[in-house]
């Protein structure tokens, strides 16, 4: 069947062919193919957390390092392309020791309790955040927001700073729990140009003061923000989560394992967006839509993110 | 949030942007038909470049960013506000609270600290309360309370006169002044809000003044740096007249043969960039001129700037002219105004005399240049940050490849050069790049500046041959005080490593350096002899790199936290397992930040640990 709708524009003219070997095995891959995308073609896995297939690379975390020879550093693999000629590493000794230390240092930092794939990687890199020193007492409320860039208090030898802050619960619908925050960019990016445009959030401060702010860091009410959700959407690690999947965490009710999910049609407006709902004890818990949908590629709008609760409503009518 | 700005911050800005054109860039709600002309696209979007002018104005006007101000400058420049704020805070010299009009900001870095940085900090902590960083700490600043208030900060540029310090005057005529050999009784003049004496960098120490031997120097201090015509006196613009006659190809030839080698710590040859750009199909081309100058310890390009602008205004016009540039930018660190307005000064009458323009020096091609002050951020010198920064971003630097010379700054081919690179343009477009080659050698040709600080008698910017070696250089500039005796040396910079005692004999090359495993980074000779408390200094250089980390990429952000963490620890003997733990601890932090990082600042944030532990050997386990 023709698609209706013609998505992406034809290339105009055959991209050339590039050859690299990774890991020794030879790959041919069209030119301006990530190392990522390349090391897939060959069965290959590269571990990421910035990165997803739906937004612009921003090279952030370093998970995804691999060994070019010759560099005098690591490349991270989920946007350099590959170049004819070069002989990649995926798990070299070098990958291994960066790998394992972005794992620490996030763990150390950043709570990862809601981040399962990267608590199983950190297994498998036999990282050990605690030799960091035990986490510093928890930092009250706005820390990050009154730092002032380019100061900062000296360490306390005892502990390991972390950039743990009570989450911030301003509105009905999400919750913001920055606690959980790796600094991903992927919601700022979600929320920008990549999908929403509606810029409501960015990165503000510096080093390891810098955070996911609103203006001014004004409640989420007071912001720009729409109540898409398409940032809860890509979240990793759960800093952004629905209102109601943090309640039923807290309630200790939360359970993925007793869920099942159910694609349908949103039925509030024409776009018609894909949509699954996820399903707990006959209560519709989460609406999400599939990343690999052409027309939304994970994002809805508030009322097919939340415009759920009606559903369960037992009173009026 | 819809505070809206005084009408006094509307004017500050104003005076920046100029008067708003409609209701679309924050102008007053006029008459009907305004609105039907919708305002967007690429070229408002390219007004962002503006925000940090912007910004500038509005701390300048009031001493920090208010909400209506923020405001105001997002309506002007169609900026989302959020990104804007993300802008405001990534800034030390910006303020998001309320600060006096008077700022005191006292350098307590590796050049000062120990040369009574430190003990002024102490005397304001008793008299004045703690720094005005603290706010959040919950040390309020009590703005009823008095007119000044103090906070620290990283090098200055004006460790030749250390201590250092900035003082700011917010306010509609404001001031900016660096003082130098700052005393307790200044500070209290400052602090109680008497005039300010004249900017020190206007006198900066000439050591080598007069010597036949100078040639980047040869101007400085003897020819009037406010005067075109003194310039060209002094043999100014012959170079621009010779590129002429060389033709772009030609220039770009001499640089190659000169062997020049880039001044502001990457040591890139100049002569393949500048091919690079001129060989690039996309337009408009830029020139950058690197004078962010921010490395701890490095003050050379304040002294070009100040000493000689209209060199700096003659080498853009001339690589503009090799490259196919039009336009031109010269990024100066905030902490710097005098240089600032010295070169804004020359720019203006390089454009009088038609030396900048439409038709420059009637060569036939166009180029101009524009004045950028940065805001407190040493990341903004890495290249591809500082060109976010103009762009009106944050200072976060980009991924490489692409390099500026084909995705530079608006994503277009750029030459970004130090200060002082670009100097030596001039001789070798003027004598011919094979002279100049003749002086140094191997890649190392030319001369080259070195900032001499610390522990040495007679500080200042010397200029000399590289093949000079380390001992020499350091008795040039009086060695150590009699009866001290020589410990250390930082050479190249926080970013580079520390050179011992028995290292002195090293020819100041790119080859000797190499193969002791060290760098000449930005020409910083940082001298410390046994009163220096070394263990302090290097606590000092990783708090440094933890605070101007941009927090971008994970192993920077955090690795530069646990380095800190792991020296204090060492430093007050509660190591986690034995000091040999923490020091293969600090190892393998040093080697993903190393090989993990984005950019040079991650890069290099352990070699001086690691140089100080491994050849210094400080905080070994063994320590008294
Ligand atoms: C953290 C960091 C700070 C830097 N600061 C400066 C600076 O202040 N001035 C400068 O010229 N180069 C600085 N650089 C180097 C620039 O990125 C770039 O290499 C240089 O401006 C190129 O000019 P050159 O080839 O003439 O040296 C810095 C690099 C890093 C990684
Ligand atoms: S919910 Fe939508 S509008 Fe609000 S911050 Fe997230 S992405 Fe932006
Ligand atoms: S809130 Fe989530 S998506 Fe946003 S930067 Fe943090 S971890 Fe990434
Ligand atoms: S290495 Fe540091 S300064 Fe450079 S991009 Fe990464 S976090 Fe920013
Ligand atoms: S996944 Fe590549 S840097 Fe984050
Ligand atoms: S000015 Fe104080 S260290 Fe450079």
């Amino acid at each position: 069947m023709t698609p209706l709708v013609q998505l992406t524009r034809p290339s105009r003219a055959p991209k050339a062919t590039v050859a690299c070997t990774i890991n020794g095995q030879s790959v041919q891959v069209s030119e301006g193919t990530s190392i990522l995308a390349a090391a897939a073609t060959i069965g290959v896995t590269i571990p990421t957390l910035c990165w997803l297939e739906t937004l612009t690379p921003v090279n952030a975390c370093r998970l995804c390092v691999a060994e070019v020879k010759g560099a005098r550093v690591l490349a991270p693999a989920c946007n350099r392309a590959v170049e004819s000629g070069m002989e990649i590493l995926t798990d070299s000794p070098r990958v291994h020791l960066t790998r394992k230390l972005v794992l620490e240092l996030l763990a150390s930092s950043v709570d990862l309790s809601c981040a399962p794939e990267l608590t199983a990687l950190m297994d498998a890199y036999g990282a050990r955040p605690e030799r960091f020193g035990p986490p510093a007492p928890a930092n009250a409320a706005g820390t990050k927001q009154h730092a002032v860039a380019g100061h900062h208090a000296p360490p306390d030898p005892a502990f390991a700073a972390t950039t743990s802050e009570p989450p911030t619960v301003d509105n009905e619908l999400y919750v913001r729990d920055y606690a959980k925050c790796v600094l991903c960019y992927k919601c700022v990016e979600a929320c920008g140009t990549d999908h929403q445009n509606t810029f409501a959030i960015a990165v503000a401060g510096r080093g390891f003061d810098a955070h996911i702010s609103t203006e001014l860091g004004a409640p989420l009410p007071d912001s720009a923000c729409v109540y898409c959700g398409n940032c809860i959407a890509v979240c990793p690690t759960g800093a952004l989560m629905a209102k109601r999947e943090f309640d039923l965490r807290a309630e200790g009710r939360w359970q993925p394992e007793a869920q099942h999910a159910a694609d349908t049609i949103c039925p509030y407006c024409g776009v018609g967006c894909t949509l699954t709902l996820h399903v707990q004890d006959g209560e519709i818990v989460k609406a999400t839509s599939p990343m690999d949908n052409a027309i939304t590629m994970g994002n809805l709008c508030i009322k097919g993110r939340f415009g759920w609760r009606f559903v369960q409503s037992t009173t009026g009518r | 949030m819809d505070t809206r700005a005084s009408s006094e911050e509307q004017l500050a800005v104003d005076r920046v942007l100029g008067a708003p054109r409609s209701p679309w860039d924050g102008g007053a709600r006029g008459s009907h038909r305004d609105y039907h002309t919708a305002s967007g696209g690429a070229a408002r979007r390219a007004e962002r470049t503006m925000l940090l002018p912007a910004l500038r104005a509005l701390q300048e006007h009031a001493g920090w960013v208010s909400e209506g101000g923020l405001n105001y400058v997002c309506e002007r420049l169609d900026v989302p506000p959020a990104e804007a704020w993300g802008v405001v805070t990534f800034y030390a010299l910006l303020s998001t609270s309320p600060r006096p009009t008077r700022m005191l900001h006292v350098c307590d870095d590796i050049g000062c600290r120990q040369r009574g940085g430190l003990a002024l900090c102490a005397a304001l902590r008793a008299s004045h309360g703690e720094p005005a960083v603290h706010e959040a700490q919950g040390h309020a600043v009590d703005l009823a309370a008095g007119q000044a208030a103090w906070m620290t900060s990283p090098c200055l540029g004006l460790c030749d006169q250390a201590p250092a310090a900035l003082v700011t005057d917010a306010g509609p005529e404001p001031v900016e002044r660096l003082l130098g050999r700052v005393s307790a009784s200044a500070v209290r003049d400052v602090m109680a809000g008497r005039a300010l004496l004249p900017d020190a960098s206007a006198s900066p120490a000439r050591p080598q003044q007069g010597s036949a031997e100078l040639v980047l120097l040869a101007r400085a201090g003897t020819v009037d740096p406010l005067s075109l015509d003194a310039y060209r006196a002094a043999g100014g613009y012959a170079a621009l007249a010779r590129a002429a006659q060389l033709g772009p190809q030609g220039v770009v030839t001499e640089l190659v043969v000169s062997k020049l080698a880039g001044r502001g710590g990457a040591a890139f040859p100049t002569g393949k960039k500048w091919e690079a750009v001129a060989a690039q199909q996309a337009t408009p081309k830029y020139v950058v001129c690197n004078a962010d100058e921010s490395e701890p310890g490095t003050f050379k390009d304040r002294v070009l700037l100040t000493d000689d602008p209209f060199a700096i205004v003659e080498a853009m016009t001339i690589a503009g002219f090799a490259t196919g540039a039009t336009q031109g930018y010269v990024y100066i660190r905030g902490e710097y105004p005098l240089a600032a307005e010295r070169v804004a000064q020359a720019i203006e009458a390089a454009r009088r005399a038609q030396l900048l323009g439409a038709n420059v020096g009637g060569h036939g091609f166009a180029f101009d240049i524009e004045v950028r002050r940065g805001a407190g951020a040493y990341i903004c010198g890495e290249e591809t940050a500082l060109f976010e920064s103009i762009a009106g971003r944050r200072g976060e630097p980009r991924n490489k490849p692409p390099f500026p010379v084909q995705v530079g700054l608006f994503g277009k081919p750029t030459v970004a050069n130090n200060v002082e690179t670009l100097v030596n343009v001039l001789p070798i477009v003027r004598h011919g790049g094979a002279a100049y080659a003749s002086v140094g050698s191997g890649i190392s040709t030319g001369t080259r500046l070195w900032c001499l600080s610390g522990a040495v008698q007679q500080p200042g910017v010397y200029e000399t041959p590289m093949t000079i070696t380390l001992a020499a250089l350091i008795a040039r500039a009086g060695g150590v005080a009699p009866g001290r005796t020589l410990r250390a040396v930082l050479l190249g910079g926080a970013a580079s490593t520390f050179v011992t005692p028995d290292q002195l004999e090293m020819p100041l090359t790119f080859e000797a350096a190499r193969a002791a495993g060290a760098s000449l980074g930005s020409g910083v000779v940082m001298v410390f002899d046994d009163t220096d408390d070394l263990e302090d200094h290097l606590l000092r250089i990783a708090a440094f790199f933890r605070d101007e980390s941009c927090g971008q990429c994970v192993p920077c952000r955090v690795g530069t936290v646990r380095q800190e963490e792991a020296l204090h620890r060492l430093k007050h003997r509660r190591t986690i397992g034995s000091a040999a733990d923490e020091h293969a601890l600090l190892a393998e932090i040093g080697a993903a930040m190393k090989d993990g990082s984005i950019c040079g600042l991650g890069q290099t944030a352990y070699a001086a640990v690691e140089s100080a532990i491994k050849s210094l050997g400080l905080f070994s386990a063994s320590r008294a």
